[in-house]
C-alpha cells in the first residue's frame, strides 16, 4: 500500500476513536459500552502501527532509528492487546457479577455510589 | 508447466491453485458421508446406505446396446449423498417467524466459511507450483485464527433462531470452542517451537530430517515425524481431542445433543440452510485431517524413511532407493498422499463415532481444562529444556532431559491431584456391568426362607 | 494516469484502502447504533477483521493475525456469550428512548472530529510509507516481533503476563457463585 497517505489511516483511526466516545456516552448497554471502549483502543492501535511505517521527518533519521520506532509502535499494539484481553475478562465478570445480583444491567440504575 | 505457473501474476498462481488443489479436495465430502454411514452401520451391526446408484440394464429393451442387456452395475450406495442432497433442495424452506432475520441468514455462510478458508496456507507437494495458496510466515497462527470463526455460524445461528434449545446449543458451542482452542493452541505451539518456524513448509522440511535430531544410523534412515517423538506423540493426542471438540462432532457434539436439545443450534434451518451446516462439518472434518497429517505426520511424504539417506548408506540398491524416494514424496503422487492421510483422520472420527458416548457437560469442561490443558502446558515446558539442553550439549542429552523433565512433571501432576483429593471427600463410584452374568446371591439368600408358621 | 484531488494522488491502492475502510468506518457506527446487542457485537467483528487487513496493508503482518485471533477467536465470542447469557437470563431491553442528551453527545462527538481532524490530519496528507530497505522489510513478521518482545521489551512484557495473571485471578474470584 504505498499510495496511501498516512492522513488516510489517521483519519480512519480518528473517525472509529470519537463513534467510541460518541458510543460510550450515549448507549445505556453496559455490554455495548465496553465494545466502545474495544472500539477506542483498536482505533489507537491503528495509528500506532500507522505510525510506525510512515514517519513524518525519516530524512533525518538513521536506519537504526527508524528501525527501532517500527518496532516501538508494534510493541505498544501488543502490550494494548493484552490489556484488553485482561480488561475484557474482568469487566465481563463484572457484569455477570452485577447482573447476578441486581438482575438488571442498565447503566444509569447503577448508583449505589451516588452520594 | 512449473515454469509456467511461476511466471503468472501471483493471484492468478494463487487462483489456479484453489480451483486444482483446495477444490477437488472437497469433493471427497460425498464420498465421506457415505463412508460415515456404512462404516457406522457396520459398527452398529446393521447395513447403512446400500442401494442407491444400482443400475440394472433391461434384458429384452431394444435401446439397450446388446453388450449391457441384463448387466447389473453395484454401487454400493455411493450415490446416496447426491440423493439426500437433492432431497435436501427440494424440501421447503420454512423460516420461523420469530427469527432475526439478517442473522438467521447469514449464519450458515459463516459456518462454511472456516471451512473453505483454512486450507489457504496448506503445502500439497515438493514442488513450487503446489505450495499453498499462500506461504505466508504466520501460516499456523492463520489456521488457528480462521479456525476461531467456526463458533460464530453457530452461536448466531442459535441467538437468530429465537428457540431456547438453539440458544443452549449456541451458548454450549462457544463455551467449548473457546476452552479446547487454548489447549489446541498450545499443542501447535509445542510443535512451533520445536521447529522453529510458523511456516507449515519448514515445519514440513524439519520432518523431513533425522530423526530425533541424531544424524547416525539407524536413526538419520528415519523421518522426524513430530509423532514419532515423545513431545510430539503428546500434542498430536491432545491435538486430535480438540481437533473432534472444534468441529463439534461425537463425542462432543453437544451443541446438537438430540437428546437434550432437540438438534441444538440447527433445530430451526431447514433445506439448503441446513445443508450448509452439514457441509461445513465435514468440510472442516477433511481440512483438519489435511492440518493434522501436515502437522504430525510428515504431509506429503506416504512413509516416514529417510530414501535418500538410504540411498547413501547402502549404495548397491542405489536405484530402488531412488524410485522408492521418488514414490514416497517427490512425485505428483504427492498431493494424493496428503489426501490419503487426511482420509485416514477422518475414518478414525468415524471411529471415534462409533465408540463413545456423549460427554456430559461438566465432563467436557474438566476435561478440557483440567486435563488437556495442563498435559499440553506440561508439553510445552518439556519441549524448552529439550531446546535448551540440545542447544547447549547435545542431542543425547536433550532427550535425557526431556525424559527427567517429563518424569518430574509427572510426580508433580500427581502430587497436585492427590492433594486435591484428599481434602475433598470422593464421590461415590459407581459401575455398569455390561455383560450377562449370572447374578451371583450370597449363600444367605439362597437358603430358602424359614417356614415362619411351624 | 492518477487524478489528483486535492493534494492527493488518487491510486488504485487508495481506492482498494477507501473500500476497506469505509465498511470499517460503517460497522464502527454500527456497533454504536444498533439497538440490539449481538447486531453490534457482529458489526464489531467485522470490524476487527477489516482492521486485521488494514494491518496487513502496512506490512505488520503478524500482528494482523494476532488480531484476528485475539480479538474476534476469543474477545468478541466472548462478547457474545456474555450477550446471550443474560439474553437467556430474561434480561429485559434496556430502554434506549430518545433523550436530548443523546444529540448533545452526538454534537460533541461530532465536534471533537472536527476540531481534532482540523489539527492533526493536514500535514500528513503528504506523508507516504517509508521506503523500506530489504533488511528491514521483514519488520512485521514473528522473528523480528519475538526477538524485539525478548530483549528490548522483556520488562514490560513480563509486566503485562503479571497483568494477566491478575486478570485471570481476577475474573474467577468474580465468577464464583458466592461473592
Amino acid at each position: 500500500m504505498n499510495g496511501v497517505p498516512l492522513a488516510a489511516y489517521i483519519g480512519l483511526g480518528l473517525f472509529m476513536f470519537t463513534t467510541g466516545v460518541v458510543g460510550v456516552t450515549v448507549r445505556k448497554n453496559p455490554i455495548v459500552i465496553f465494545m466502545c471502549i474495544e472500539l477506542m483502543l483498536n482505533a489507537v492501535n491503528l495509528t500506532f502501527l500507522a505510525f510506525a511505517r510512515y514517519q513524518l521527518n525519516s530524512a533525518r533519521q538513521s536506519s537504526e532509528q527508524i528501525q527501532h520506532s517500527m518496532m516501538a509502535g508494534q510493541m505498544m499494539v501488543i502490550f494494548v492487546m493484552a490489556v484488553a484481553a485482561a480488561e475484557v475478562a474482568v469487566g465481563l465478570g463484572i457484569i455477570m457479577a452485577i447482573f447476578r445480583l441486581r438482575d438488571n444491567v442498565d447503566i444509569d440504575e447503577m448508583n449505589l455510589l451516588r452520594g | 508447466m512449473a515454469d509456467f505457473v511461476q511466471h503468472l501474476h501471483p493471484a492468478l498462481q494463487a487462483l489456479i491453485r484453489v480451483v486444482f488443489f483446495v477444490l477437488p479436495s472437497f469433493l471427497i465430502v460425498p464420498g465421506l458421508i457415505w463412508w460415515e454411514r456404512r462404516l457406522l452401520g457396520w459398527m452398529q451391526d446393521r447395513i447403512g446406505p446400500n442401494r442407491v446408484g444400482n443400475i440394472t440394464f433391461s434384458r429384452t429393451s431394444r435401446f439397450v446396446p446388446s453388450l449391457l442387456r441384463g448387466k447389473k452395475f453395484r454401487l454400493f450406495g455411493l450415490i446416496q449423498p447426491f440423493a439426500d442432497f437433492g432431497k435436501l433442495i427440494f424440501k421447503e424452506d420454512i423460516t420461523p417467524s420469530a427469527v432475526d432475520r439478517a442473522i438467521y441468514f447469514i449464519a450458515p455462510g459463516l459456518a462454511l466459511f472456516p471451512a473453505l478458508a483454512l486450507g489457504g496456507t496448506i503445502p500439497w507437494g515438493p514442488y513450487p507450483w503446489l505450495t499453498p495458496v499462500a506461504d505466508v510466515n504466520v501460516g499456523i497462527l492463520y489456521i488457528m485464527a480462521v479456525s476461531s470463526f467456526g463458533v460464530y455460524g453457530i452461536v448466531l445461528a442459535g441467538y437468530a433462531s429465537d428457540n431456547k434449545f438453539s440458544l443452549m446449543g449456541g451458548l454450549r458451542s462457544s463455551a467449548q470452542l473457546i476452552s479446547y482452542e487454548l489447549a489446541m493452541g498450545m499443542s501447535l505451539a509445542c510443535i512451533v517451537m520445536a521447529t522453529g518456524s510458523l511456516k507449515p513448509s519448514a515445519m514440513l522440511a524439519n520432518q523431513n530430517g533425522p530423526l530425533w535430531g541424531l544424524d547416525y544410523p539407524p536413526f538419520n534412515l528415519i523421518q522426524n515425524w513430530n509423532i514419532l517423538t515423545p513431545y510430539g506423540l503428546v500434542a498430536a493426542i491432545i491435538f486430535s481431542i480438540c481437533m473432534i471438540a472444534e468441529t463439534n462432532r461425537p463425542p462432543f457434539d453437544l451443541p446438537e445433543a438430540e437428546n437434550e436439545l432437540v438438534a441444538g443450534y440447527h433445530t430451526e434451518y431447514s433445506s439448503v440452510k441446513f445443508a450448509a451446516f452439514f457441509m461445513a462439518e465435514y468440510l472442516s472434518i477433511i481440512v483438519y485431517g489435511i492440518i493434522w497429517s501436515t502437522v504430525f505426520v510428515g504431509g506429503w511424504h506416504l512413509l516416514p524413511f529417510r530414501f535418500d539417506a538410504m540411498a547413501h548408506a547402502y549404495p548397491a540398491f542405489g536405484d530402488v532407493w531412488n524410485f522408492l524416494d521418488t514414490l514416497n514424496g517427490s512425485s505428483l503422487l504427492a498431493p494424493v498422499w496428503v489426501i490419503a492421510k487426511a482420509c485416514c483422520v477422518a475414518t478414525s472420527y468415524i471411529w471415534v463415532r462409533g465408540t463413545l458416548p456423549r460427554l456430559r457437560y461438566d465432563q467436557l469442561m474438566s476435561l478440557g481444562w483440567k486435563s488437556l490443558l495442563p498435559f499440553a502446558t506440561a508439553n510445552l515446558i518439556v519441549v524448552a529444556i529439550w531446546i535448551v539442553a540440545t542447544k547447549v550439549s547435545s542431542p543425547i542429552i536433550g532427550w535425557v532431559a526431556v525424559l527427567l523433565s517429563a518424569g518430574l512433571l509427572y510426580a508433580l501432576y500427581k502430587a497436585i491431584n492427590r492433594l486435591n483429593s484428599a481434602n475433598r471427600p470422593n464421590l461415590e463410584s459407581r459401575s455398569i456391568t455390561m455383560v450377562d452374568e449370572p447374578p451371583q446371591r450370597r449363600e444367605a439368600e439362597l437358603v430358602d426362607p424359614a417356614p415362619a408358621a411351624t | 494516469m492518477n487524478q489528483t484531488i486535492g493534494g492527493v494522488t488518487v491510486t488504485p491502492e487508495l481506492l482498494m484502502f477507501g473500500g476497506i475502510a469505509g465498511v470499517a468506518a460503517i460497522c464502527a457506527v454500527g456497533v454504536v447504533a444498533f439497538n440490539n446487542a449481538v447486531r453490534s457485537a457482529l458489526c464489531l467483528v467485522v470490524n476487527f477483521f477489516l482492521l486485521a487487513v488494514l494491518y496487513f496493508t502496512l506490512n505488520a503482518e503478524m500482528l494482523g493475525i494476532t488480531q484476528v485471533v485475539v480479538y474476534t477467536g476469543a474477545i468478541m465470542v466472548l462478547f457474545l456469550f456474555v450477550v446471550m447469557l443474560l439474553n437467556l437470563g430474561g434480561v429485559k431491553l434496556i430502554n434506549e428512548k430518545a433523550d436530548p442528551k443523546k444529540f448533545v453527545g452526538i454534537l460533541l462527538g461530532c465536534g471533537l472530529f472536527v476540531i481534532l481532524g482540523a489539527q492533526i490530519l493536514p500535514p500528513m496528507l503528504q506523508a507516504l510509507p517509508l521506503k523500506v530497505s530489504p533488511d528491514m522489510a521483514k519488520f512485521g513478521g514473528p522473528e523480528a516481533i519475538g526477538r524485539t518482545l525478548f530483549t528490548e521489551y522483556v520488562y514490560p512484557f513480563e509486566a503485562v503476563s503479571v497483568l494477566l495473571l491478575i486478570g485471570i485471578v481476577g475474573s474467577i474470584l468474580l465468577a464464583k457463585r458466592r461473592l
